[in-house]
């Protein structure tokens, strides 16, 4: 199965892309809407990367963030991560729930967990309706979960799932300009996904 | 002295002016063996339990292929398997949801593999640093086998 991701041409990504594309466009929108203030994204980038670029992307393994992550459910199932420097998190959820009831700068209250997930939450959900309108097929986050330590630790959880030593990642940037919020939203679907995305987007595999 | 980087899903021998560092230990448990007589130390990152593929490609990624492939390396090198010690460290479940499911309890489920895999070859396990919620890296040094293990929230210690 992994030879299957690794066999993958630069037209198949470039059909993930677009597909990415469209999918962070809603969920940046959301999250702006979310937020009252514009987020903007960078066109994700899809690579078929090893175990060890995937933390080299967030700034390496030892990387303290936090990390918001979600299985995909249904007829394309995956992971979903949202990794967060924890400054740009802190400032995220005071533009949500203002500072009230904020953790030292290290830690994060259960106010601004909750404030967090449901930001996963809607991030997730918006991207994936729009995958789910693009592909005709079924599929729903599980409720998040998030952690704050070391990227590489956190990103493992994710990695152990795919059962391959390669990963298809689409990584989009959010960036909020003027007040330095910036995370990587990363979808990774299971190795036997690539090929059901693909034929429902009309795509030859080969 | 030399560091030599293991990678996730990944395993390598040192000598004694070297060490073995491993970064980013969540779920997935290092393995540390050494030799104390011929100061031969060996590292495994692995991710999963168990493979049940004869033709495993990658052995470093699980608990029953890594271990012999360790304890192979390490003999090239010149140590003696009967005189191996193991430390671990990892193995934490860095994410809980409502529903536990078995994706969640994998750490605990690495462990209990690699113990299973020592004890096939009766190293004993003289110090562990396991379960928890926290990630790890950790160094090990061979002049003297010490596992030193850094996390983001609560510090260094050594084993």
């Amino acid at each position: 199965m992994s030879e299957e991701i690794r066999n993958l041409g630069e037209f198949q990504l470039s059909v993930l892309r677009e597909v990415g594309n469209i999918g962070a466009g809603h969920a940046a929108t959301a999250l702006s809407q979310l937020l009252g203030s514009e987020i903007q994204m960078n066109v994700p980038r899809v690579s078929v990367v090893g175990f060890e670029e995937i933390s080299e992307i967030v700034g390496g393994s030892e990387k303290f963030v936090i990390g918001i992550f979600l299985r995909v459910e249904g007829e394309i199932p995956g992971s979903i991560f949202f990794l967060l420097q924890v400054e740009s998190a802190k400032r995220l959820v005071a533009d949500l729930i203002g500072t009230m009831g904020a953790a030292e700068p290290d830690e994060f209250s259960e106010m601004e967990i909750s404030a967090l997930q449901e930001i996963g939450n809607i991030l997730a959900g918006s991207y994936l309706s729009s995958l789910a309108d693009f592909t005709k097929k079924e599929m729903s986050p599980t409720p998040p979960a998030i952690a704050v330590d070391m990227a590489g630790a956190i990103l493992s959880i994710g990695l152990v799932q795919l059962g391959a030593d390669y990963a298809l990642l689409v990584d989009t940037e959010f960036v909020q300009g003027e007040r330095n919020i910036e995370g990587h939203f990363f979808m990774l679907p299971d190795p036997g996904s690539v090929s059901i995305l693909f034929k429902s987007l009309g795509v030859d595999v080969q | 002295m030399t560091v030599i980087r293991v990678g996730m899903a990944d395993l390598n021998v040192a000598g004694v002016e070297e060490s073995l560092r491993t970064t980013g230990l969540g779920s997935c448990v290092g393995i540390a063996l050494y030799d104390p007589h011929t100061k031969v130390s060996g590292l495994a990152h692995i991710m999963l339990p168990t493979s049940t593929n004869a033709n495993e490609s990658n052995r470093a990624k699980y608990a029953n292929t890594a271990v012999p492939l360790l304890i192979e390396l390490m003999e090239k090198k010149g140590a003696n398997k009967r005189r191996l010690t193991a430390k671990l460290a990892g193995g934490a479940q860095m994410f809980t949801f409502a529903g536990q499911s078995d994706l969640m309890r994998i750490g605990p489920r690495n462990v209990e593999a690699v113990k299973e895999a020592l004890q096939l070859y009766t190293i004993p396990v003289v110090a562990e640093d396991t379960g928890g919620n926290c990630g790890r890296t950790i160094e090990l040094f061979s002049a003297d086998g010490s596992l030193v293990i850094r996390t983001a929230k609560q510090g260094v210690s050594t084993l």
